[in-house]
């Protein structure tokens, strides 16, 4: 298909997102990614049933965090589309990129303690 | 086991205030078991303040280690030799760890991140109900495995009261009159003449600490 995305993504491969943790997500945001978004099945499509419900509910989670810390918690997101959607994946990655430029960079810095 | 619930996180993030070197200690035990205080969570709470603290340019040094126990001598051994240079500690264990790790460090601010809610029961994941209260003198063998301390919302060793409502509390539909369940499981086990007999109430004024030496067990003579 030779799809173009945004060079910014850094993909994390998982089996299923039911594997995605709290920790996975806001490791990637203390090391400074500027966001982090789960790509998962269509709800209901699961092959382990529920792993990309459970991912959702992590994501929600960490959303509540970053909105405690005082980020911004849309930094965060869970999209979902099947695997023979190519086009909606850079889609994704192109909607997800233009809300972090619309933003900012991430209030933490790029690189760990990159203020010191 | 012990049921806990993690503190709002500005609750938190006063509680830590100014200091700028903390170890975070989690416990192995309950609090792990009830999704609250275990090395995972003890890991995100330390992720989430050591973020906070630098979007608000009060960057801290946060370490993290989870042991086994609180509770128990032995497991806060091991912090013995890792406690020094930290300004504070954390902890996300119950009550009862917090108070023995505070007794066991005097010198350091110990902060507890955790509300120690109930002794409960696990019903899903991440989903628990209380049980017990602690009360000291159970009655559970006679009112059927329902514990009328915990269940009703007056406590009543001798029940029920004018406000049980066709199986339902007063003070609210969705709380279960302790005891209309204590007579039907005690009717189903035919046990029900037993619903009679005068429980005394037990003298909750004047409460001290209270301690426990099982038998065959003794407190060592350094101690008495």
């Amino acid at each position: 298909m030779r799809l173009e995305y945004p060079a910014n993504v850094r993909i994390v491969r998982v089996p299923c997102t039911g594997k995605v943790d709290v920790m996975l997500m806001l490791r990637a945001f203390q090391k400074g990614a500027d966001g982090v978004y789960c790509v998962g099945c269509l709800e209901g499509t699961c092959h382990y049933n529920a792993g990309n419900l459970r991912c959702r509910e992590r994501v929600e989670h960490v959303q509540s965090m970053l909105d405690e810390m005082g980020m911004e918690k849309e930094r965060v997101r869970m999209y979902n589309l099947s695997s023979g959607e190519g086009p909606t994946f850079a889609a994704y990655a192109k909607e997800m990129t233009a809300y972090i430029k619309e933003v900012g960079p991430s209030p933490l810095g790029t690189a760990q303690n990159k203020d010191e | 086991m012990i049921v806990g619930k993690r503190k709002p996180f500005e609750e938190i993030k006063d509680l830590i205030g100014p200091y700028k070197k903390v170890l975070n200690v989690g416990c192995g035990t309950c609090v792990a078991v009830c999704l609250v205080g275990g090395e995972k969570e003890v890991d995100v709470l330390s992720a989430e303040i050591d973020m906070a603290r630098r979007l608000s340019k009060e960057p801290i040094d946060i370490d993290s280690i989870t042991v086994e126990r609180q509770c128990d001598r032995e497991y806060l051994e091991v912090l013995d030799d890792k406690v020094e240079g930290y300004d504070a500690l954390l902890t996300m264990a119950c009550g009862a760890g917090v108070q023995f790790l505070a007794e066991r460090f005097p010198e350091t601010p110990v902060l507890p991140m955790v509300d120690t809610t109930f002794i409960g029961v696990n019903q899903g994941v991440g989903w628990y109900e209380e049980r017990c209260r602690s009360c000291s003198s159970c009655v559970l063998g006679v009112t059927g495995g329902v514990c009328p301390v915990t269940m009703c919302a007056k406590s009543l060793y001798n029940g029920p009261c004018g406000g049980t409502n066709h199986g339902k509390c007063e003070i609210s539909d969705d709380q279960d009159c302790a005891w209309h369940m204590i007579y039907e499981r005690l009717e189903k086990q035919g046990r029900l003449d037993g619903i009679i007999a005068f429980t005394p109430a037990r003298e909750h004024e004047n409460q001290v600490p209270r301690t426990t030496i099982q038998p065959g067990y003794k407190k060592p003579e350094s101690e008495q």
